[in-house]
C-alpha cells in the first residue's frame, strides 16, 4: 500500500500539489470512496498466512489496507468501492491459495462491536482488582489483627467493595429486577440476595466492630460469577456471529433482462410475474420459471437428491435451486405464489418448526430445582437461630453464611466453562455451532438419519471406467474436456491426470447436447448419448465419445463418496444408533450407496413432505433423531429433527435449518461432534452433581453457624477451580 | 500500623494502576485477536514501527 506518487513526486511548492499526477500513477483512493469489505478465511492457521494474506491483498489494486483477525479467520480489507471489487479480491487470494469467501457486512455489524462482552470484562477487571485488594485485607484479619486494626481493615475494605460490587454486579442485579417484575424465579436472584446480603452484613458487622465481615465473599462472588457469565456469552456470541456468517454467505441475487435488452442485477426478492432472467452457465437458477431461450443441462441435486442432470431446452419447466450446467438460459418468471417449490418447502419448514417444544437445558432444569431451595435454607437458619438463640445479629450472620455458600457459583461456573471448551474443541474441528444448546441435543441422540447426494458423496462425479476406455479415446476425450466447465468433463479430465490429450482441433461445445473437434481427418463428439448417435442408453450417468463413425464409447460417472463417508457411518452403527439412509435420489444409485456403506434402512424417490413425515414418525416411536443433510428438499427434515447436522456446501435454507455446521470437505466432524458432545454432556453433568455435593457438605457446616469468612472464601475458590479444570479436561484432550 | 498507613495507599495504587491499564486496553481494541496478535510476533512486517492506515497516517484501530 506504499503510496508511490507521494515518495516519488519530490513536494516543491504549494502550486506544484495541484498539477495532476502522471498517469497510471493514480492513487486508489481518488478513484472511488472507500469501503470496508470482509472475507471469510476458513483455512487460515499461522503467521505465514496472516502475512501472505495480507501481502496478497495490499497487492491488488484498489486496496488500500487489509487487517486478518486470526481469532475469527477473516479479513477486513478497506478498499475503493468499484463494482466487482469483492470478486477481484476474493480471486486474488484465491489465486494465492487462500480460500476465501465473501461476507455481509452489513449482517456483520451487529455482531462487530462486541459491546456486551467488552462490559463484562471491565466488570471481570474491576472485581478482579477489589477482590485481590480486598483479600489481601482479610489475609491481615485473619492472621490475628485485632481491636482498632482489625476495624481499620474491615473499613477500608468496605470502601473498596461496595463500590466495586455495586458496579460488578449490576448485571446480575438488573436481571433479577427484571426476572422479579416478570414475576419469574431465575439464578440471578438467589445470586444477588447472597451479593447483597454478604455486603450487607458485612457492613453492619463493621459498623458494631464485630470480629467477621464477608466482604471479600461478596467480591469474590461477583467475580466468579462474572466470569461464568462472560464465558456464556463468548459461547453465545461465537453462534450468533456463525450464523450471521452463514447467512452472509449467500447473495440472492438475479440477472433482470429490461425490455431495451440491457441487463441489470436485482435481488431475487424484487423479481415480479413475466421477468427474463439470464441465468449463466455453472450458476444456480433464481426462481420458477419456463425456458424461453438457450439449450443446456440443468443439475437437480439439491431440490431432488438426483444425480443425473437432465436435458432442457425452450419451453421446458425449471425451479429455483437448480443448477444450470452448460449454456446460458433465458428464463421467464412464472407465478411467484403459493405454488412455487420453495414456497411449500418453506411451509414444510414453518410447520415443523411449530411442532418443535423449547429445549430446557441441564443448567436451566438444575437451577429451576435450586433457587428455591436456596431461600429455604437461608431462612430455615434465620429462623432456627433467631428463635432458639433471641440474638438476631448472630441469626442473620448466619442466614447470610448459608447464603454465601449455597449460592450457584458451581452452577453459575459449572455449564458455561463445559460448553465454551467444547465449542472450542469442535471449532478447531472445523464445526460451527449454531444454537448453544445443540451440543446438549446432540449428546441426547439415538437414531441417525442421512441424506445422499451432497451430504455422504460430494455431489461431484467421478469417471468409473477409466481402466476400460481405449487410451487413444481418453486423450481424445481429454482434448475435448479441457476448456469445458461442465461437471462430467471436469470429472475426465481428473480421471485422465497426467495423460497427454489427442491433437483436437476446431473444438466446439454445443450447450446442451456436447462438444464436437477435428481429430485427424475425422470429426469426434463427446456429449449425450442420443446426440452421439449410441444405441442404448445406461442406467447411470454417463456421456458417450465418438471418433469418426467407429463405434461409440461410453463413459460411466458415479457421484463421488466423501472419502471418510464409510468411517463416520460406522461410528454410529458401532455405537448401536440405527442409521437411516433417506434419499430423494431413484432407486439403483441408493441401494449401491447402502450397500457400500451397510446401511440397512434405505429409503429412495423421498419427497420433502415424505422426509419430514419419515422423521415425525420416527420421533412418535419415542426416538430422538439426528438429522444430516444439505439439499433444499432436506430443510423441512433438518428443522423436524432433534438435532441436525449441514455441511457448509449446503443451500441456505438447509444452512439455516441446521443445528451445527461442518465446514471443510469431510463428513468425520459429525461423529467428532457427536463425541464431543456426550463427553461435554457428561462433564455437566458431573460438575452439577459436583456442586450438589459440595453443597451437601458444606451447608450443615453454615447451619451450624460455624462458616468463617476464610472457610467461605476457602470453599469457594475451591469449588470453582474444580469445576473450571474439570471443564479444561475436555478441550485439551485430542 | 504506621507502616499500614504507608503500604495500604501503596498497594492500592499499583493495583489501580493495573486496573487501569487493563481498562484502556480494552478501549483500544487490544483484545479483539488474541490468536492474531500471539503469532504476529514471528511475522518479519511492522518491525520498525506499527503500519499506518494510509487515509489518516494513523495507526489502524481493530480489525
Amino acid at each position: 500500500m506504499t503510496d508511490a506518487s507521494l515518495h516519488n513526486r519530490p513536494v516543491v511548492c504549494p502550486a506544484c500539489m495541484g498539477v495532476p499526477e502522471p498517469a497510471g500513477q493514480r492513487v486508489p483512493r481518488d478513484d472511488a470512496p472507500l469501503r470496508r469489505f470482509d472475507l471469510s478465511l476458513p483455512a487460515i492457521h499461522c503467521a505465514a498466512c496472516i502475512s501472505g494474506v495480507e501481502r496478497t491483498l495490499e497487492a491488488t489494486p484498489g486496496v488500500a489496507a487489509a487487517r486478518v483477525n486470526l481469532s475469527l479467520k477473516r479479513v477486513a480489507v478497506t478498499a475503493s468501492d468499484t463494482p466487482g471489487a469483492e470478486a477481484r479480491l476474493i480471486s486474488a487470494l484465491t489465486s494465492r491459495g487462500f480460500d476465501a469467501l465473501p461476507l455481509d457486512s452489513a449482517a456483520l455489524e451487529a455482531t462487530r462491536t462486541d459491546a456486551t462482552g467488552r462490559d463484562l470484562l471491565a466488570r471481570i477487571g474491576v472485581a478482579a482488582f477489589a477482590s485481590m485488594n480486598v483479600m489481601l485485607l482479610s489475609v491481615a484479619v485473619w492472621a490475628g489483627a485485632d481491636a482498632s486494626t482489625r476495624d481499620l481493615l474491615h473499613w477500608i475494605s468496605a470502601v473498596i467493595a461496595l463500590p466495586a460490587v455495586m458496579f460488578s454486579a449490576w448485571p446480575f442485579f438488573r436481571s433479577a429486577a427484571l426476572a422479579l417484575l416478570a414475576g419469574r424465579m431465575d439464578m440471578d436472584l438467589p445470586i444477588s440476595t447472597a451479593i447483597l446480603m454478604a455486603a450487607g452484613v458485612s457492613l453492619w458487622e463493621t459498623m458494631l466492630s464485630g470480629p467477621h465481615a464477608f466482604f471479600e465473599a461478596a467480591i469474590m462472588l461477583t467475580f466468579f460469577l462474572l466470569v461464568g457469565r462472560y464465558l456464556a456469552h463468548l459461547t453465545r456470541a461465537a453462534a450468533r456471529s456463525a450464523a450471521a456468517e452463514l447467512a452472509a454467505l449467500e447473495v440472492r441475487m438475479a440477472s433482470r433482462m429490461k425490455l431495451d435488452g440491457a441487463i441489470e442485477t436485482v435481488p431475487v426478492d424484487a423479481l415480479r410475474p413475466g421477468d427474463v432472467l439470464i441465468v449463466a452457465a455453472g450458476s444456480r437458477i433464481p426462481a420458477d420459471g419456463t425456458v424461453v431461450d438457450g439449450c443446456s443441462e440443468i443439475d437437480a441435486s439439491m431440490l431432488t437428491g438426483e444425480t443425473m442432470p437432465a436435458a432442457v431446452a425452450a419451453g421446458a419447466l425449471v425451479r429455483a435451486g437448480m443448477m444450470n450446467i452448460s449454456g446460458p438460459l433465458h428464463i421467464r418468471a412464472d407465478t411467484l405464489g403459493e405454488d412455487t417449490l420453495l414456497k411449500q418447502i418453506s411451509r414444510l419448514i414453518e410447520n415443523a418448526e411449530h411442532s418443535r417444544t423449547r429445549y430446557a437445558t441441564l443448567a436451566d432444569r438444575a437451577a429451576r430445582l435450586y433457587g428455591p431451595m436456596v431461600y429455604v435454607l437461608a431462612l430455615l437458619a434465620l429462623g432456627y437461630w433467631g428463635l432458639s438463640t433471641g440474638d438476631w445479629r448472630l441469626a442473620v450472620n448466619v442466614a447470610a453464611a448459608v447464603l454465601i455458600i449455597t449460592c450457584p457459583c458451581g452452577l453459575g461456573l459449572a455449564v458455561p466453562a463445559v460448553l465454551t471448551a467444547a465449542s472450542g474443541r469442535l471449532y478447531r474441528a472445523g464445526v460451527l455451532l449454531k444454537d448453544g444448546t445443540a451440543l446438549e441435543k446432540l449428546a441426547e441422540i439415538d437414531a441417525v438419519v442421512f441424506d445422499k447426494t451432497g451430504t455422504l458423496t460430494t455431489g461431484h462425479p467421478v469417471l468409473m471406467n477409466a481402466a476400460h476406455i481405449p487410451p487413444e479415446a481418453l486423450s481424445a476425450a481429454r482434448a475435448l474436456a479441457q476448456g469445458s466447465a461442465h461437471p462430467l468433463s471436469r470429472a475426465i479430465v481428473a480421471a485422465s491426470e497426467g495423460m497427454t490429450p489427442a491433437v483436437v482441433t476446431g473444438i466446439v461445445e454445443h450447450p446442451g447436447l456436447g462438444t464436437t473437434g477435428r481429430f485427424g481427418t475425422v470429426t469426434v463428439r463427446l456429449g449425450r448419448a442420443e446426440w452421439v448417435g449410441a444405441g442404448s442408453t445406461l442406467d447411470s450417468t454417463s456421456t458417450w465419445l465418438r471418433i469418426g463413425e467407429a463405434d461409440p464409447v461410453a463413459f460411466i460417472f458415479e457421484d463421488e463418496l466423501r472419502e471418510d463417508a464409510a468411517t463416520t457411518v460406522r461410528t454410529f452403527i458401532d455405537a448401536g444408533l440405527p442409521v437411516t439412509l433417506l434419499s430423494g435420489d431413484s432407486e439403483g444409485p441408493v441401494r449401491k450407496l447402502a450397500d457400500r456403506l451397510k446401511i440397512i434402512d434405505w429409503i429412495a424417490r423421498a419427497t420433502p413432505q415424505e422426509k419430514v413425515a419419515h422423521l415425525e414418525g420416527l420421533r412418535r416411536q419415542g426416538l430422538r433423531v439426528l438429522m444430516v443433510g444439505d439439499g433444499l428438499n432436506d430443510a423441512a427434515a433438518l428443522t423436524a429433527a432433534h438435532v441436525s447436522i449441514s455441511p457448509a456446501s449446503a443451500v441456505d435454507a438447509s444452512r439455516s435449518a441446521a443445528d451445527l455446521i461442518v465446514t471443510g470437505p469431510l463428513l468425520s466432524p459429525v461423529a467428532e461432534s457427536w463425541q464431543i458432545a456426550v463427553e461435554a454432556r457428561r462433564r455437566i453433568i458431573q460438575n452439577i452433581v459436583f456442586a450438589f455435593g459440595y453443597n451437601i457438605i458444606t451447608v450443615p457446616v453454615a447451619f451450624a453457624g460455624l462458616v468463617t469468612p476464610l472457610f467461605a472464601a476457602l470453599a469457594m475458590s475451591g469449588s470453582s477451580l474444580a469445576v473450571c479444570f474439570n471443564a479444561l479436561r475436555l478441550g485439551r484432550k485430542r | 500500623m504506621n507502616a499500614l498507613v504507608v503500604l495500604i495507599p501503596v498497594s492500592l495504587l499499583l493495583g489501580g494502576i493495573g486496573l487501569a491499564a487493563f481498562l484502556w486496553l480494552l478501549r483500544k481494541n487490544q483484545y479483539e485477536d488474541p490468536q492474531g496478535h500471539a503469532t504476529r510476533i514471528l511475522s518479519d512486517r511492522y518491525d520498525e514501527e506499527p503500519a499506518k492506515d494510509p487515509k489518516s497516517g494513523q495507526p489502524p484501530h481493530g480489525a
